[in-house]
């Protein structure tokens, strides 16, 4: 299938999502320039990790201005697939394209470690070669990834399903210690009320390869999406 | 040819040149080389070129001794940085340097702009940075500034770091009261190129023009090389914070990205950042290694804010900054390039071929000074070095207090700042972007693996301050041995050093000869290993008050994979599996950490025997490469019992160990935390045995015990410990004591 992967400047794990996709799993990927307006026909888009214009305002509150940015809301709306990863979900946050908000990690510093994410739901395109109640091992590296929202609206996002990724420890129980930001709910990713767009803080873009230090279970999501679109 | 002085601006006369930090004598030369007295602009060009940070005017007769050329130096010293050959067309640039001024002054952004400087060292060779690390000392972990100082460097460095999208994939962190007054901050970073794509820093052609790129240039960090990173400190060194430059990582991102794009037009004759001492050291750097003059418009300078004047322009060290010289008429070519990333090439000048470095400003020509009398014929000083009458520590001043029961002691070495986990520091560091880290933070060191072939490369940032208080020479050797060994520990052969040479101020005899024994150890062991030093810094006065740092030479080495799926980690991994040392020398509590709690008053270091020093890397490779050995870890701070609970710390289920040293019950502190010698502790399979004993063939390899399953590690009747306990202590203690989680 076809990728669209964004670039804006400061972006940083672009290359790496296009090295995944391309190399890994032998998909055709394309880089997508934030001054262009050009999708490129691609299938499902990634706005990925990094500091979009350095985050020196909230983080990616510049991006989601880019002229590209506009194309995606209207692929979005027709139905296109998105995902953001760590800057990417904060870009779709801000371009509310996705609810909530993240803000800065509740040990005020920033985090890099691997995680364990417990899959909520598994009828999503993202998801859906997963089951629910999976576990998957994954890196994060961000200092603003708490996620949060209003009681009402995270209550309204529990109902439909839109928590697809939460934080658990290795027995797969919520607990505050395997929280790494403070995120409410430990919610690591969501869906929007269609379930098109989808945030997450990890980056599965960096568990591809068992080789490398994130290990492999992030193919199973990007494998989702493929078998959702053939 | 004559240059004129600004209205308004000081007299010069030989105060003024001690105000800039020039010797009487070193103003006398200034006034024969342009055979007139020199304008307050070109005063402030000379004291920057001349400072011992830009110059190396009292080190570099040394630094001559060291090995610097080999078959897979690709580039050496005199460019921004070396370059190693390490197969398939690939080469790997990288460079140490020192940021330990300003990281004092102002910590979160003189280790940002530390990090800074280096990526630009690299990049500018043409070379992706692809990996950093990064070697810190603090002062006593109870001195009331070093919680402030800690979290300001490491956030400087994960803050700056994790947004241009470079890895930190190793690193080293001491405490200890002798850096109360004067920390350090060395980093490292390595780049990968193409060979032929490999940039020169050498102007060429008469008339190309000369491009500005980058930040525009503000009033920060005039006369950070001159007036703070080559004096003592003093009690005012806080009112040198304005000194101290601020960093945009965002910018940098650009840079590289802009940059490396940009030469593979092949329109860039040469390129070099503006670092120490800005606009003047790029110009006159390139133009010098050319051989050849530079003009600049100081009008076209693109400013920060107006009214800046020459002296500043020229002085000024903003960061993110860098200077090219393009072939004429290509100007449109790197400029759309630029356009591109959001960034302006500005024409700022043109090369010449008449060997005059030349600045004007309105229309009038403000510094004109010989090309060469900037750079190359810089004084070079002899100073006089001579052994200290008393050593550096002071025997048998320290009170021998009661040595706890081995088990206590193993718990308690755990738990210091300096053997603990330092997953507090490198959770804030990304060590997983660019998708090449093999083996991250917390082990021997770090590997990276070579996209599209089956290379790799592992390294590691070492130093011995304690060693070297003890014996400069010894320490400094030392420190070249456990930076091989970890290296090869993980499976990859030596191929290269970079060096950060931090001591005190060299006009005392004591410190000169501490630096001169430190070359000699540093010349000594690389020779051994074949490894020759291919880039270096040199960071001198770090002393507050008369009192010097240890003298701390920090190597960091890279070793090349040929095949990274044969890399080896220091964990164990087999119940079952039988465990041996293979050692070059005993062990000594000299300069332990063991040493450091417990104040044993030990005495002398062992000889180093560099022959045997290499028999156990050749071994280590030849392990590596068969693939014998399930882990090899080196023995290091803390000793063998330290080492071995490390080893038993595997993440993807924890091993015990079994173990039999047949020590004797009163003299075990040497054998269990002894440190200094070099030993290595492997787990293989029993059948291995002997092919691994004919690879370190003649050392001598000593099956000790076995991995176990069960969570517990005993040796002997000595020590015999919950492993989950002992991680535990090993994890929790840097975090427990910082008050954070």
């Amino acid at each position: 299938m076809k990728w669209g992967v964004v670039s804006f400047p400061g972006s940083l794990d672009d290359a790496d999502a296009l090295y995944a996709l391309r190399e890994v799993m032998g998909q055709d990927a394309t880089r997508l320039w934030h001054k262009d307006e050009r999708l490129m026909g691609a299938q499902c888009i990634i706005l990925p990790g990094g500091f979009s214009y350095g985050d020196y305002l909230r983080c990616g509150a510049i991006a989601r201005f880019s002229p590209i940015m506009k194309s995606i809301a209207r692929f979005a709306a027709d139905g296109g697939l998105v995902i953001g990863t760590c800057n990417g979900f904060q870009i779709l946050c801000e371009a509310r394209l996705l609810p909530g908000v993240l803000v800065r990690n509740r040990s005020l510093s920033f985090i890099c470690d691997r995680v364990i994410v417990r899959v909520e739901n598994a009828r999503t395109p993202f998801t859906c070669a997963t089951r629910a109640g999976d576990l998957l091992r994954l890196p994060i590296k961000h200092g603003e990834g708490r996620y949060v929202a209003p009681e009402d609206e995270i209550r309204q996002i529990e109902e439909r399903g839109q928590v697809l990724l939460r934080y658990v420890d290795a027995s797969g129980a919520e607990t505050d210690e395997a929280n790494p930001n403070g995120s409410m709910h430990a919610i690591a990713g969501i869906a929007n009320e269609r379930f098109n767009v989808f945030g997450l803080m990890p980056h599965p873009e960096h568990a591809v390869e068992k080789m490398l230090v994130g290990g492999d279970d992030g193919l199973k999501l990007f494998h989702s999406v493929i078998e959702s679109v053939r | 040819m004559s240059a004129v002085s600004l209205p308004g601006e000081p007299v010069v006369d030989v105060v003024q040149a001690r105000a800039h930090g020039l010797t009487e004598g070193e103003y006398a030369a200034i006034e024969r080389c342009l055979g007139r007295t020199p304008t307050f602009t070109e005063l402030g060009v000379f004291s920057v070129m001349w400072s011992e940070h830009c110059s190396y005017k009292s080190s570099r007769k040394h630094l001559r001794m060291l090995p610097m050329r080999g078959p897979r130096v690709a580039g050496g010293p005199g460019e921004n940085a070396g370059a190693i050959d390490i197969g398939d067309g690939w080469v790997a640039v990288f460079k140490i340097e020192s940021h330990n001024h300003p990281s004092f002054v102002e910590p979160y952004q003189g280790a940002a702009t530390g990090v800074g400087g280096i990526l630009r060292d690299i990049f500018t060779m043409g070379a992706r940075p692809i990996a950093s690390m990064n070697s810190l000392k603090f002062g006593s972990f109870d001195h009331p500034r070093t919680r402030y100082l800690l979290s300001g460097v490491v956030g400087g460095i994960g803050g700056y770091g994790n947004c241009v999208g470079v890895p930190t994939v190793a690193g080293e962190v001491m405490f200890d009261a002798a850096y109360n007054a004067n920390i350090l901050v060395n980093a490292f970073c390595l780049g990968l190129a193409r060979r032929e794509e490999l940039q020169s820093a050498r102007a060429r052609g008469a008339g190309n023009p000369v491009l500005y790129v980058g930040s525009a240039t503000g009033r920060d960090g005039i006369h950070g090389a001159s007036l703070l990173a080559s004096a003592e400190f003093d009690a005012e060194s806080a009112s040198k914070r304005p000194t101290v430059q601020v960093g945009d990582p965002f910018t940098e991102k650009l840079l590289i990205e802009a940059c490396l794009e940009a030469m593979k037009t092949g329109a860039i004759v040469a390129i070099q950042d503006m670092g120490a001492a800005g606009l003047t050291s790029s110009s006159s750097e390139m133009a010098g290694r050319g051989g050849l003059g530079i003009e600049l418009d100081l009008d076209r300078v693109p400013l920060r804010e107006p009214g800046l004047t020459p002296y500043e322009i020229l002085l000024s060290e903003s960061q993110e900054r860098m200077l090219l010289v393009a072939e004429r008429g290509r100007e449109g070519e790197l400029a759309a390039v630029f356009e591109k990333w959001d960034l302006h090439a500005v024409t700022v000048g043109r090369i010449t071929d008449d060997a005059r470095w030349r600045a004007l400003y309105c229309g009038r020509v403000v510094a004109d000074i010989p090309v060469a009398s900037l750079s190359d014929e810089a004084p070079v000083y002899d100073r006089p070095a001579a052994p200290p009458a008393m050593p550096m520590r002071v025997r048998g001043t320290k009170k021998r207090p009661v040595a706890p029961e081995p088990g206590a002691a193993l718990r308690a070495l755990l738990a210091s700042p300096n053997i603990c986990s330092r997953r507090w520091v490198y959770r804030q560091y990304d060590w997983i972007v660019q998708s090449n880290t093999v083996v991250g933070p917390g082990s021997d060191a770090a590997i990276v693996r070579i996209k599209g072939s089956r290379r790799g490369l592992a390294m590691k940032v070492d130093s011995n301050p304690r060693m070297c208080a003890i014996d400069p020479y010894l320490g400094a050797v030392a420190t070249v041995c456990e930076a091989a060994r970890n290296v090869a520990c993980a499976g990859a052969r030596p191929a290269g050093i970079t060096n950060c040479l931090n001591y005190g101020n060299p006009e005392r005899p004591e410190i000169m000869w501490q630096l001169v024994r430190g070359i000699e150890g540093l010349r000594d062991a690389a020779i051994a290993f074949e490894t020759p030093v291919i880039s270096g810094n040199v960071s001198l006065y770090n002393e507050t008050e008369g009192r010097a740092i240890p003298p701390t030479p920090t190597i960091a080495m890279v070793g090349v994979f040929e095949d990274v799926e044969r890399r080896v980690t220091q964990c164990f991994k087999q119940p079952g599996d039988v465990i041996l040392v293979v050692s070059t020398a005993p062990p000594s509590l000299a300069g332990s950490e063991f040493d450091a709690l417990f104040g044993t008053v030990a005495e002398g270091l062992e000889r180093i025997d560099l022959e045997r020093e290499r028999k156990l890397i050749e071994g280590l490779v030849g392990c590596a490469e068969g693939g014998l050995v399930h882990s090899a870890h080196d023995v290091a701070e803390g000793g063998f019992a330290v080492a071995l609970a490390e080893a038993c710390f595997n993440l993807d289920g924890i091993f015990g160990a079994e173990v039999e040293l047949a020590l004797p019950l009163g003299g075990a502190a040497e054998a269990l935390f002894g440190e200094g010698a070099s030993t290595v502790i492997i787990s293989a399979p029993t059948d291995r045995i002997e092919a691994i004993g004919t690879l370190f063939s003649p050392l001598e390899i000593r099956p000790i015990g076995r991995v176990s399953d069960r969570a517990r590690l005993r040796i002997d009747s000595l020590i015999d410990e919950d492993v989950r306990g002992l991680m535990a202590v090993y994890e929790e203690a840097l975090a427990g004591r910082l008050g954070a989680k």
